[in-house]
Protein backbone atom coordinates (compact mmCIF):
# COMPACT_ATOMS: atom_id res chain seq x y z
CA UNK A 1 0.00 0.00 0.00
CA UNK A 2 1.19 3.26 -1.12
CA UNK A 3 0.28 6.59 1.07
CA UNK A 4 0.21 9.61 0.25
CA UNK A 5 0.44 12.45 3.07
CA UNK A 6 0.20 16.33 2.20
CA UNK A 7 1.69 18.37 5.26
CA UNK A 8 1.49 22.17 5.47
CA UNK A 9 4.55 24.77 6.36
CA UNK A 10 2.30 27.12 9.30
CA UNK A 11 3.51 28.86 12.05
CA UNK A 12 4.64 27.55 15.50
CA UNK A 13 1.44 26.63 17.61
CA UNK A 14 3.56 28.53 20.46
CA UNK A 15 3.58 32.04 18.59
CA UNK A 16 0.82 34.45 19.48
CA UNK A 17 0.13 35.90 15.89
CA UNK A 18 -0.91 39.55 15.56
CA UNK A 19 -1.95 41.94 12.80
CA UNK A 20 0.32 44.08 10.63
CA UNK A 21 0.10 47.60 11.88
CA UNK A 22 -1.58 48.57 8.64
CA UNK A 23 -4.08 45.54 9.60
CA UNK A 24 -3.15 44.53 5.61
CA UNK A 25 -2.53 40.86 6.96
CA UNK A 26 -1.32 39.03 10.01
CA UNK A 27 2.63 40.03 10.74
CA UNK A 28 4.67 36.29 9.75
CA UNK A 29 8.31 38.56 9.96
CA UNK A 30 10.87 36.48 12.00
CA UNK A 31 8.21 33.96 13.46
CA UNK A 32 9.03 30.40 13.96
CA UNK A 33 7.34 27.92 11.43
CA UNK A 34 6.83 24.45 11.90
CA UNK A 35 4.85 21.29 10.49
CA UNK A 36 1.18 21.88 10.92
CA UNK A 37 0.64 19.69 14.12
CA UNK A 38 -2.79 17.92 12.53
CA UNK A 39 -0.09 17.40 9.47
CA UNK A 40 1.95 15.44 12.34
CA UNK A 41 -0.87 13.35 13.17
CA UNK A 42 -0.89 12.28 9.21
CA UNK A 43 2.87 11.84 8.99
CA UNK A 44 2.69 9.55 12.55
CA UNK A 45 -0.12 7.48 11.50
CA UNK A 46 0.73 6.47 7.99
CA UNK A 47 4.58 5.99 9.46
CA UNK A 48 2.65 3.23 12.05
CA UNK A 49 0.54 1.88 9.08
CA UNK A 50 4.65 1.13 7.31
CA UNK A 51 6.01 -0.19 10.87
CA UNK A 52 2.90 -2.74 10.85
CA UNK A 53 3.60 -3.69 7.36
CA UNK A 54 0.53 -2.58 6.05
CA UNK A 55 1.80 0.28 3.70
CA UNK A 56 5.00 0.22 1.36
CA UNK A 57 5.62 3.69 0.76
CA UNK A 58 4.63 7.00 2.25
CA UNK A 59 4.82 9.89 0.03
CA UNK A 60 4.85 13.58 1.41
CA UNK A 61 3.38 15.99 -0.57
CA UNK A 62 3.25 19.99 0.00
CA UNK A 63 1.82 23.36 -1.72
CA UNK A 64 4.04 26.59 -0.67
CA UNK A 65 6.84 28.79 -1.24
CA UNK A 66 10.67 26.83 -1.35
CA UNK A 67 10.83 27.26 2.20
CA UNK A 68 8.64 24.66 2.63
CA UNK A 69 11.57 22.45 2.00
CA UNK A 70 12.32 22.72 6.14
CA UNK A 71 9.05 21.06 6.52
CA UNK A 72 9.13 17.95 4.06
CA UNK A 73 12.72 17.07 5.45
CA UNK A 74 10.96 17.07 8.96
CA UNK A 75 8.36 14.54 7.14
CA UNK A 76 11.26 12.81 5.94
CA UNK A 77 13.19 12.37 9.47
CA UNK A 78 9.81 11.03 10.71
CA UNK A 79 9.67 8.34 8.67
CA UNK A 80 8.36 8.94 5.25
CA UNK A 81 10.50 7.51 2.36
CA UNK A 82 10.32 10.42 -0.22
CA UNK A 83 8.77 14.14 -0.86
CA UNK A 84 6.90 16.20 -3.47
CA UNK A 85 7.30 19.92 -2.87
CA UNK A 86 4.70 22.01 -5.29
CA UNK A 87 6.06 25.20 -5.68
CA UNK A 88 3.57 28.20 -5.19
CA UNK A 89 2.85 31.40 -4.18
CA UNK A 90 3.23 31.53 -0.51
CA UNK A 91 0.17 30.41 1.11
CA UNK A 92 -2.60 29.37 -1.61
CA UNK A 93 -6.23 28.70 -0.90
CA UNK A 94 -7.42 25.33 -0.04
CA UNK A 95 -8.91 24.82 -3.77
CA UNK A 96 -5.94 25.45 -6.00
CA UNK A 97 -4.01 23.16 -2.83
CA UNK A 98 -6.50 20.72 -3.58
CA UNK A 99 -6.46 20.97 -7.30
CA UNK A 100 -2.32 20.40 -7.55
CA UNK A 101 -2.46 17.27 -4.86
CA UNK A 102 -5.03 16.01 -7.11
CA UNK A 103 -2.55 16.25 -10.08
CA UNK A 104 -0.08 14.39 -7.42
CA UNK A 105 -2.92 11.59 -6.96
CA UNK A 106 -3.10 10.68 -10.38
CA UNK A 107 0.61 11.13 -11.11
CA UNK A 108 1.34 8.42 -7.72
CA UNK A 109 -1.75 6.18 -7.36
CA UNK A 110 -1.57 6.02 -3.81
CA UNK A 111 -4.12 3.60 -2.10
CA UNK A 112 -4.77 6.23 0.79
CA UNK A 113 -4.12 10.01 1.52
CA UNK A 114 -3.78 10.87 5.01
CA UNK A 115 -3.92 14.60 5.77
CA UNK A 116 -4.48 16.90 8.87
CA UNK A 117 -8.19 18.22 8.98
CA UNK A 118 -7.17 21.61 8.94
CA UNK A 119 -4.26 24.09 9.32
CA UNK A 120 -3.87 25.98 12.56
CA UNK A 121 -2.94 29.31 10.30
CA UNK A 122 -6.35 29.84 8.21
CA UNK A 123 -8.24 27.54 10.25
CA UNK A 124 -10.18 26.47 6.88
CA UNK A 125 -10.62 23.00 7.27
CA UNK A 126 -11.53 22.65 3.59
CA UNK A 127 -8.16 21.12 1.34
CA UNK A 128 -8.90 17.04 2.22
CA UNK A 129 -12.82 17.25 1.63
CA UNK A 130 -12.26 19.47 -1.71
CA UNK A 131 -9.84 16.68 -2.79
CA UNK A 132 -12.19 13.94 -2.12
CA UNK A 133 -14.15 15.92 -4.57
CA UNK A 134 -12.31 16.03 -7.38
CA UNK A 135 -11.14 12.40 -7.58
CA UNK A 136 -14.57 11.38 -6.91
CA UNK A 137 -13.28 9.36 -3.72
CA UNK A 138 -14.66 8.88 -0.22
CA UNK A 139 -13.87 10.66 2.38
CA UNK A 140 -13.34 10.14 6.05
CA UNK A 141 -12.86 13.01 8.21
CA UNK A 142 -11.63 13.97 11.61
CA UNK A 143 -10.48 10.16 12.28
CA UNK A 144 -9.86 9.33 15.77
CA UNK A 145 -9.13 5.90 14.46
CA UNK A 146 -8.02 3.82 11.27
CA UNK A 147 -8.48 0.29 10.47
CA UNK A 148 -7.21 -0.75 6.86
CA UNK A 149 -9.48 -4.30 5.70
CA UNK A 150 -8.03 -5.39 3.03
CA UNK A 151 -9.59 -2.56 -0.05
CA UNK A 152 -11.73 -1.02 2.87
CA UNK A 153 -10.90 1.21 5.50
CA UNK A 154 -13.19 1.66 8.56
CA UNK A 155 -12.59 4.77 10.29
CA UNK A 156 -14.27 6.32 13.79
CA UNK A 157 -14.97 9.71 13.30
CA UNK A 158 -15.52 13.16 16.29
CA UNK A 159 -18.92 14.13 15.68
CA UNK A 160 -20.28 16.64 17.95
CA UNK A 161 -22.16 15.10 20.43
CA UNK A 162 -19.96 11.52 20.29
CA UNK A 163 -18.31 9.12 17.84
CA UNK A 164 -19.32 7.76 13.95
CA UNK A 165 -17.80 5.00 12.42
CA UNK A 166 -17.90 5.11 9.10
CA UNK A 167 -16.68 2.14 6.20
CA UNK A 168 -14.97 3.86 3.16
CA UNK A 169 -13.62 2.09 0.13
CA UNK A 170 -9.66 2.76 -1.09
CA UNK A 171 -8.70 4.66 -2.10
CA UNK A 172 -10.09 7.47 -0.11
CA UNK A 173 -8.95 10.59 1.95
CA UNK A 174 -8.60 10.23 5.81
CA UNK A 175 -8.50 13.68 7.92
CA UNK A 176 -7.10 13.21 11.10
CA UNK A 177 -8.41 14.64 14.69
CA UNK A 178 -6.41 15.56 17.57
CA UNK A 179 -7.04 11.47 18.88
CA UNK A 180 -5.60 9.81 16.54
CA UNK A 181 -2.20 9.43 17.48
CA UNK A 182 0.36 10.91 19.71
CA UNK A 183 3.13 12.10 16.98
CA UNK A 184 6.52 10.97 17.48
CA UNK A 185 9.53 12.89 17.83
CA UNK A 186 12.62 12.74 15.01
CA UNK A 187 15.58 11.44 16.30
CA UNK A 188 18.50 13.10 15.41
CA UNK A 189 20.31 9.99 13.50
CA UNK A 190 16.83 10.12 11.41
CA UNK A 191 17.07 13.47 10.87
CA UNK A 192 20.91 12.91 9.31
CA UNK A 193 19.53 10.42 7.14
CA UNK A 194 16.55 12.43 6.09
CA UNK A 195 19.03 14.91 4.31
CA UNK A 196 19.53 11.97 1.79
CA UNK A 197 16.08 10.89 0.89
CA UNK A 198 14.62 12.67 -2.19
CA UNK A 199 12.82 15.74 -2.49
CA UNK A 200 11.44 16.40 -5.86
CA UNK A 201 10.60 19.71 -6.99
CA UNK A 202 7.29 20.76 -9.12
CA UNK A 203 6.47 24.06 -9.93
CA UNK A 204 2.46 24.83 -9.89
CA UNK A 205 2.15 26.70 -12.98
CA UNK A 206 3.30 23.44 -15.05
CA UNK A 207 0.65 21.22 -13.66
CA UNK A 208 -2.11 22.57 -15.85
CA UNK A 209 -4.66 23.92 -13.03
CA UNK A 210 -6.17 26.48 -12.59
CA UNK A 211 -4.53 28.92 -9.35
CA UNK A 212 -5.89 31.88 -9.87
CA UNK A 213 -6.95 33.30 -6.38
CA UNK A 214 -11.13 33.54 -5.80
CA UNK A 215 -10.60 35.91 -2.03
CA UNK A 216 -9.02 38.65 -1.10
CA UNK A 217 -8.05 39.66 2.41
CA UNK A 218 -9.51 43.30 3.08
CA UNK A 219 -8.04 43.26 6.71
CA UNK A 220 -6.67 41.42 9.80
CA UNK A 221 -7.40 43.19 13.16
CA UNK A 222 -7.21 41.92 16.60
CA UNK A 223 -10.64 40.27 17.92
CA UNK A 224 -12.35 42.86 20.93
CA UNK A 225 -10.67 42.93 23.59
CA UNK A 226 -12.87 41.60 26.69
CA UNK A 227 -12.24 43.77 30.09
CA UNK A 228 -10.98 41.60 32.84
CA UNK A 229 -13.61 41.92 35.21
CA UNK A 230 -12.81 41.28 39.35
CA UNK A 231 -11.88 39.05 41.81
CA UNK A 232 -13.52 38.02 44.63
CA UNK A 233 -12.54 36.47 47.94
CA UNK A 234 -14.62 33.53 48.77
CA UNK A 235 -17.13 31.23 47.23
CA UNK A 236 -19.79 33.14 49.23
CA UNK A 237 -18.85 36.43 47.48
CA UNK A 238 -18.62 34.69 44.17
CA UNK A 239 -22.41 33.43 44.58
CA UNK A 240 -23.82 36.56 46.09
CA UNK A 241 -21.84 38.69 42.93
CA UNK A 242 -23.48 35.67 40.43
CA UNK A 243 -26.58 35.80 41.89
CA UNK A 244 -27.50 39.38 42.70
CA UNK A 245 -25.18 42.00 40.36
CA UNK A 246 -24.87 39.12 37.00
CA UNK A 247 -28.21 37.93 37.67
CA UNK A 248 -26.39 34.06 35.99
CA UNK A 249 -27.63 32.15 38.50
CA UNK B 1 -30.99 36.00 -5.47
CA UNK B 2 -31.74 33.43 -2.96
CA UNK B 3 -29.85 32.34 -0.27
CA UNK B 4 -30.06 28.85 0.37
CA UNK B 5 -29.53 27.06 3.96
CA UNK B 6 -28.76 23.60 4.38
CA UNK B 7 -30.76 21.99 7.45
CA UNK B 8 -28.48 20.30 9.85
CA UNK B 9 -30.53 17.37 12.04
CA UNK B 10 -30.74 14.09 13.21
CA UNK B 11 -34.20 13.03 11.20
CA UNK B 12 -36.36 13.96 14.26
CA UNK B 13 -35.80 17.37 14.38
CA UNK B 14 -34.02 20.49 13.15
CA UNK B 15 -30.72 21.29 15.16
CA UNK B 16 -30.50 24.42 16.50
CA UNK B 17 -27.47 25.25 14.79
CA UNK B 18 -29.27 25.77 11.29
CA UNK B 19 -31.75 28.47 13.17
CA UNK B 20 -28.17 30.52 14.02
CA UNK B 21 -27.18 29.75 10.07
CA UNK B 22 -30.54 31.18 9.13
CA UNK B 23 -30.05 33.98 10.76
CA UNK B 24 -26.86 35.17 9.02
CA UNK B 25 -28.66 34.01 5.42
CA UNK B 26 -31.49 36.95 7.09
CA UNK B 27 -28.20 39.40 6.69
CA UNK B 28 -27.21 38.29 3.19
CA UNK B 29 -30.66 38.60 1.93
CA UNK B 30 -34.93 38.18 2.07
CA UNK B 31 -35.82 35.12 0.27
CA UNK B 32 -34.11 32.07 1.97
CA UNK B 33 -34.78 28.63 1.12
CA UNK B 34 -34.15 25.69 3.40
CA UNK B 35 -32.77 22.10 2.34
CA UNK B 36 -34.01 19.36 4.17
CA UNK B 37 -32.21 15.86 2.70
CA UNK B 38 -33.45 12.84 4.81
CA UNK B 39 -35.07 9.55 6.16
CA UNK B 40 -38.04 11.57 7.52
CA UNK B 41 -40.91 12.38 5.02
CA UNK B 42 -42.21 14.66 8.42
CA UNK B 43 -39.36 16.61 8.76
CA UNK B 44 -39.91 18.93 5.70
CA UNK B 45 -43.17 20.02 6.67
CA UNK B 46 -42.15 20.41 10.29
CA UNK B 47 -39.23 22.59 9.18
CA UNK B 48 -41.61 24.43 7.30
CA UNK B 49 -42.56 26.88 10.40
CA UNK B 50 -39.59 28.43 10.43
CA UNK B 51 -38.98 31.71 10.60
CA UNK B 52 -38.18 33.45 7.59
CA UNK B 53 -37.95 30.38 5.48
CA UNK B 54 -39.69 31.32 2.38
CA UNK B 55 -39.53 27.59 0.90
CA UNK B 56 -38.22 24.78 2.02
CA UNK B 57 -36.63 22.18 -0.41
CA UNK B 58 -37.67 18.41 0.90
CA UNK B 59 -35.43 15.33 -0.62
CA UNK B 60 -36.57 12.12 1.53
CA UNK B 61 -34.79 9.34 1.01
CA UNK B 62 -33.89 5.92 3.26
CA UNK B 63 -30.66 6.56 1.74
CA UNK B 64 -30.25 9.77 3.03
CA UNK B 65 -30.44 8.36 6.70
CA UNK B 66 -26.95 9.62 7.50
CA UNK B 67 -26.34 12.09 5.37
CA UNK B 68 -22.70 11.39 3.74
CA UNK B 69 -21.48 13.71 1.88
CA UNK B 70 -20.22 11.47 -1.20
CA UNK B 71 -23.95 11.68 -1.56
CA UNK B 72 -25.16 14.74 -0.12
CA UNK B 73 -22.33 16.94 -2.05
CA UNK B 74 -23.68 16.52 -5.55
CA UNK B 75 -27.38 17.27 -4.52
CA UNK B 76 -26.41 20.56 -3.31
CA UNK B 77 -24.12 21.33 -6.57
CA UNK B 78 -27.36 20.89 -8.33
CA UNK B 79 -29.64 22.43 -6.59
CA UNK B 80 -26.96 25.64 -5.92
CA UNK B 81 -27.05 26.47 -8.91
CA UNK B 82 -30.20 29.01 -8.40
CA UNK B 83 -28.50 30.78 -5.33
CA UNK B 84 -25.97 33.67 -4.70
CA UNK B 85 -24.95 31.56 -1.25
CA UNK B 86 -25.35 28.57 0.25
CA UNK B 87 -24.77 28.09 4.04
CA UNK B 88 -24.38 25.84 6.85
CA UNK B 89 -23.50 25.67 10.22
CA UNK B 90 -19.97 25.13 10.96
CA UNK B 91 -20.41 21.87 12.65
CA UNK B 92 -18.68 18.54 12.16
CA UNK B 93 -22.04 18.25 9.57
CA UNK B 94 -20.99 21.59 8.16
CA UNK B 95 -17.53 20.91 8.09
CA UNK B 96 -17.59 17.43 6.63
CA UNK B 97 -19.87 18.55 4.14
CA UNK B 98 -19.44 21.51 2.39
CA UNK B 99 -15.87 21.92 0.86
CA UNK B 100 -16.79 18.94 -0.97
CA UNK B 101 -19.72 20.48 -2.34
CA UNK B 102 -18.05 23.86 -2.87
CA UNK B 103 -15.02 21.97 -4.71
CA UNK B 104 -17.71 20.45 -6.71
CA UNK B 105 -18.95 24.03 -7.67
CA UNK B 106 -15.52 25.49 -8.40
CA UNK B 107 -15.98 28.03 -5.56
CA UNK B 108 -13.56 28.52 -2.75
CA UNK B 109 -15.98 28.53 0.58
CA UNK B 110 -15.93 30.97 3.59
CA UNK B 111 -14.78 28.84 6.51
CA UNK B 112 -16.63 29.86 9.91
CA UNK B 113 -17.40 33.30 9.28
CA UNK B 114 -18.43 35.37 12.60
CA UNK B 115 -19.76 38.68 10.72
CA UNK B 116 -21.29 39.67 7.32
CA UNK B 117 -20.08 42.94 6.05
CA UNK B 118 -21.85 42.71 2.90
CA UNK B 119 -23.02 40.11 -0.28
CA UNK B 120 -19.39 39.67 -0.81
CA UNK B 121 -17.35 40.25 2.27
CA UNK B 122 -17.59 38.15 5.48
CA UNK B 123 -15.26 38.37 9.06
CA UNK B 124 -13.82 35.18 10.10
CA UNK B 125 -11.30 34.33 12.84
CA UNK B 126 -7.63 32.97 11.54
CA UNK B 127 -5.34 31.43 13.82
CA UNK B 128 -7.18 29.83 16.60
CA UNK B 129 -9.13 33.19 17.09
CA UNK B 130 -6.33 35.51 17.54
CA UNK B 131 -6.84 37.39 14.52
CA UNK B 132 -10.33 38.53 12.84
CA UNK B 133 -9.91 38.51 8.95
CA UNK B 134 -12.22 40.47 6.61
CA UNK B 135 -12.42 38.65 3.74
CA UNK B 136 -14.11 39.43 0.27
CA UNK B 137 -15.00 36.49 -2.25
CA UNK B 138 -15.21 36.77 -5.89
CA UNK B 139 -16.86 33.36 -6.55
CA UNK B 140 -20.74 33.44 -8.07
CA UNK B 141 -21.85 31.01 -5.94
CA UNK B 142 -20.66 31.39 -2.56
CA UNK B 143 -20.60 28.32 -0.07
CA UNK B 144 -20.62 29.40 3.44
CA UNK B 145 -20.35 28.06 7.01
CA UNK B 146 -21.65 30.15 9.91
CA UNK B 147 -20.34 29.89 13.54
CA UNK B 148 -23.42 29.34 14.96
CA UNK B 149 -22.63 31.21 18.19
CA UNK B 150 -22.05 34.65 16.25
CA UNK B 151 -25.78 35.09 15.23
CA UNK B 152 -28.94 35.04 17.01
CA UNK B 153 -31.06 32.22 16.50
CA UNK B 154 -34.05 32.90 14.71
CA UNK B 155 -37.65 31.35 15.86
CA UNK B 156 -38.74 27.76 14.75
CA UNK B 157 -42.20 29.06 14.88
CA UNK B 158 -43.83 31.81 13.10
CA UNK B 159 -42.98 31.13 9.40
CA UNK B 160 -44.90 29.21 6.51
CA UNK B 161 -42.61 28.05 4.12
CA UNK B 162 -43.95 26.20 0.45
CA UNK B 163 -42.58 22.68 0.71
CA UNK B 164 -40.92 21.61 -2.85
CA UNK B 165 -39.76 18.31 -3.12
CA UNK B 166 -35.96 17.39 -4.75
CA UNK B 167 -35.83 14.39 -6.44
CA UNK B 168 -32.55 13.61 -8.00
CA UNK B 169 -31.40 11.25 -5.31
CA UNK B 170 -27.65 10.26 -5.83
CA UNK B 171 -26.53 6.96 -4.82
CA UNK B 172 -23.55 6.54 -3.30
CA UNK B 173 -21.25 3.39 -3.24
CA UNK B 174 -18.23 4.87 -2.29
CA UNK B 175 -18.60 4.93 2.15
CA UNK B 176 -21.18 3.42 4.43
CA UNK B 177 -22.14 4.20 7.95
CA UNK B 178 -21.48 1.48 10.51
CA UNK B 179 -22.58 2.92 13.66
CA UNK B 180 -22.25 5.72 16.11
CA UNK B 181 -21.54 6.44 19.86
CA UNK B 182 -23.43 9.61 20.41
CA UNK B 183 -22.91 10.30 24.54
CA UNK B 184 -26.01 10.07 26.19
CA UNK B 185 -26.50 12.98 29.04
CA UNK B 186 -29.59 14.10 30.96
CA UNK B 187 -27.51 17.18 30.92
CA UNK B 188 -27.57 19.91 27.77
CA UNK B 189 -25.46 19.68 25.08
CA UNK B 190 -22.69 22.03 25.17
CA UNK B 191 -23.34 24.15 22.22
CA UNK B 192 -27.30 24.87 23.16
CA UNK B 193 -26.56 24.98 26.94
CA UNK B 194 -27.39 28.23 28.90
CA UNK B 195 -24.36 27.51 31.68
CA UNK B 196 -21.49 25.58 31.17
CA UNK B 197 -18.87 24.12 33.66
CA UNK B 198 -15.30 23.44 32.18
CA UNK B 199 -12.54 21.51 33.75
CA UNK B 200 -9.03 21.37 32.79
CA UNK B 201 -5.76 20.10 33.85
CA UNK B 202 -5.94 21.57 37.70
CA UNK B 203 -8.76 18.65 37.96
CA UNK B 204 -5.97 15.98 38.00
CA UNK B 205 -8.12 13.14 36.82
CA UNK B 206 -11.21 12.04 35.33
CA UNK B 207 -12.77 11.04 38.45
CA UNK B 208 -12.51 14.65 39.94
CA UNK B 209 -15.04 15.58 37.17
CA UNK B 210 -17.55 14.43 39.54
CA UNK B 211 -17.32 17.85 41.56
CA UNK B 212 -18.44 19.52 38.24
CA UNK B 213 -21.30 17.16 37.14
CA UNK B 214 -22.59 17.81 41.20
CA UNK B 215 -22.73 21.54 40.28
CA UNK B 216 -23.89 20.98 36.65
CA UNK B 217 -26.91 19.17 37.90
CA UNK B 218 -27.86 22.27 39.76
CA UNK B 219 -27.95 24.76 37.67
CA UNK B 220 -29.00 22.83 34.87
CA UNK B 221 -25.69 23.46 32.92
CA UNK B 222 -23.66 21.35 30.71
CA UNK B 223 -19.94 20.03 31.22
CA UNK B 224 -16.95 20.79 29.51
CA UNK B 225 -13.14 20.34 29.43
CA UNK B 226 -10.03 22.18 28.12
CA UNK B 227 -7.73 20.57 25.47
CA UNK B 228 -5.50 19.76 27.99
CA UNK B 229 -7.67 17.58 30.31
CA UNK B 230 -9.08 15.95 26.77
CA UNK B 231 -5.18 15.15 25.93
CA UNK B 232 -4.42 13.82 29.26
CA UNK B 233 -7.53 11.51 28.81
CA UNK B 234 -9.73 12.69 31.46
CA UNK B 235 -12.49 13.00 29.43
CA UNK B 236 -13.37 12.09 25.76
CA UNK B 237 -13.04 14.76 22.98
CA UNK B 238 -16.73 15.69 22.76
CA UNK B 239 -16.89 17.71 25.94
CA UNK B 240 -13.88 19.99 24.74
CA UNK B 241 -14.41 23.58 24.40
CA UNK B 242 -11.69 25.64 22.24
CA UNK B 243 -10.24 26.24 18.13
CA UNK B 244 -9.99 22.54 18.19
CA UNK B 245 -13.30 21.38 19.79
CA UNK B 246 -16.66 23.19 20.33
CA UNK B 247 -17.36 27.06 20.17
CA UNK B 248 -19.82 28.09 22.98
CA UNK B 249 -21.43 31.27 23.91
CA UNK B 250 -23.81 30.38 27.10
CA UNK B 251 -24.82 32.95 29.48
CA UNK B 252 -22.51 32.07 32.24
CA UNK B 253 -19.44 29.88 31.48
CA UNK B 254 -17.41 28.66 34.85
CA UNK B 255 -13.67 27.67 33.49
CA UNK B 256 -12.26 25.47 36.46
CA UNK B 257 -8.99 24.42 37.11
CA UNK B 258 -8.54 25.81 33.49
CA UNK B 259 -5.41 28.12 32.96
CA UNK B 260 -6.43 29.94 30.13
CA UNK B 261 -4.98 28.81 26.58
CA UNK B 262 -5.30 30.53 23.48
CA UNK B 263 -6.83 27.82 21.90
CA UNK B 264 -9.37 27.40 24.90
CA UNK B 265 -10.53 31.12 24.84
CA UNK B 266 -11.03 30.94 21.30
CA UNK B 267 -13.54 28.91 22.02
CA UNK B 268 -15.70 30.54 25.25
CA UNK B 269 -14.54 34.07 25.26
CA UNK B 270 -17.76 35.34 23.76
CA UNK B 271 -19.87 33.86 26.94
CA UNK B 272 -21.77 36.33 28.90
CA UNK B 273 -20.42 36.30 32.48
CA UNK B 274 -17.38 34.18 32.73
CA UNK B 275 -16.36 33.38 35.72
CA UNK B 276 -12.93 31.56 36.82
CA UNK B 277 -11.22 29.25 39.53
CA UNK B 278 -7.91 28.47 39.57
CA UNK B 279 -5.36 28.43 42.04
CA UNK B 280 -2.48 30.59 40.46
CA UNK B 281 -3.66 33.92 40.34
CA UNK B 282 -1.80 34.73 37.30
CA UNK B 283 -3.26 32.75 34.93
CA UNK B 284 -4.31 34.28 31.94
CA UNK B 285 -8.08 32.99 32.41
CA UNK B 286 -8.34 35.96 34.99
CA UNK B 287 -7.38 38.43 32.04
CA UNK B 288 -11.14 37.75 30.32
CA UNK B 289 -13.41 36.44 33.93
CA UNK B 290 -15.81 38.74 35.10
CA UNK B 291 -15.05 37.13 38.31
CA UNK B 292 -12.24 34.93 39.32
CA UNK B 293 -11.42 33.64 42.21
CA UNK B 294 -7.66 32.54 43.20
CA UNK B 295 -8.69 29.34 45.22
CA UNK B 296 -7.82 25.21 45.36
CA UNK B 297 -10.58 24.15 43.82
CA UNK B 298 -10.93 20.70 45.39
CA UNK B 299 -11.68 23.20 48.43
CA UNK B 300 -14.31 25.71 46.28
CA UNK B 301 -16.27 23.11 44.39
CA UNK B 302 -17.33 21.36 47.17
CA UNK B 303 -18.55 24.40 48.93
CA UNK B 304 -20.06 26.13 45.82
CA UNK B 305 -22.32 22.75 45.27
CA UNK B 306 -23.63 23.52 48.55
CA UNK B 307 -23.85 27.30 47.97
CA UNK B 308 -25.98 27.26 45.61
Amino acid sequence: MKILVPIKRVVDYNVKVRPLSDNSNVDLNNVKMAVNPFCEIAVEEAVRLKESGTATEIIAVTVGTSASQEQLRTALALGCDRAILIESVDNPEPLVIAKALAKIFEEENPDLIILGKQAIDGDNNQTGQMLSAILDLPQATFASKLAIEGQTANVTREIDGGLQTIKVNLPAIVTTDLRLNEPRYASLPNIMKAKKKELATKNINDLGIDTSARTEIISVELPPQREAGIKVESVDELVDKLKNEAKAI
Amino acid sequence: MSILVIAEHDNTSIRPSTLNTIAAAKLLGDDIHLFVATSNSELPNSASTIESVSKVISSVDDTLEHQLPEALAPMIKEVATNYSHVLAPATTFGKNLMPRASALLDSQQISDISGVIDQDTFKRPIYAGSCIATVKSNDSVKLITVRATAFDPVQLIGGSAAVESFDSVVSNDKSEFVSEEIAKSDRPELTAADVIISGGRGMQSGDNFHLLETIADKLGAAVGASRAAVDAGFVPNDYQVGQTGKIVAPNLYIAVGISGAIQHLAGMKDSKVIVAINKDEDAPIFQVADYGLVADLFNALPELADKI
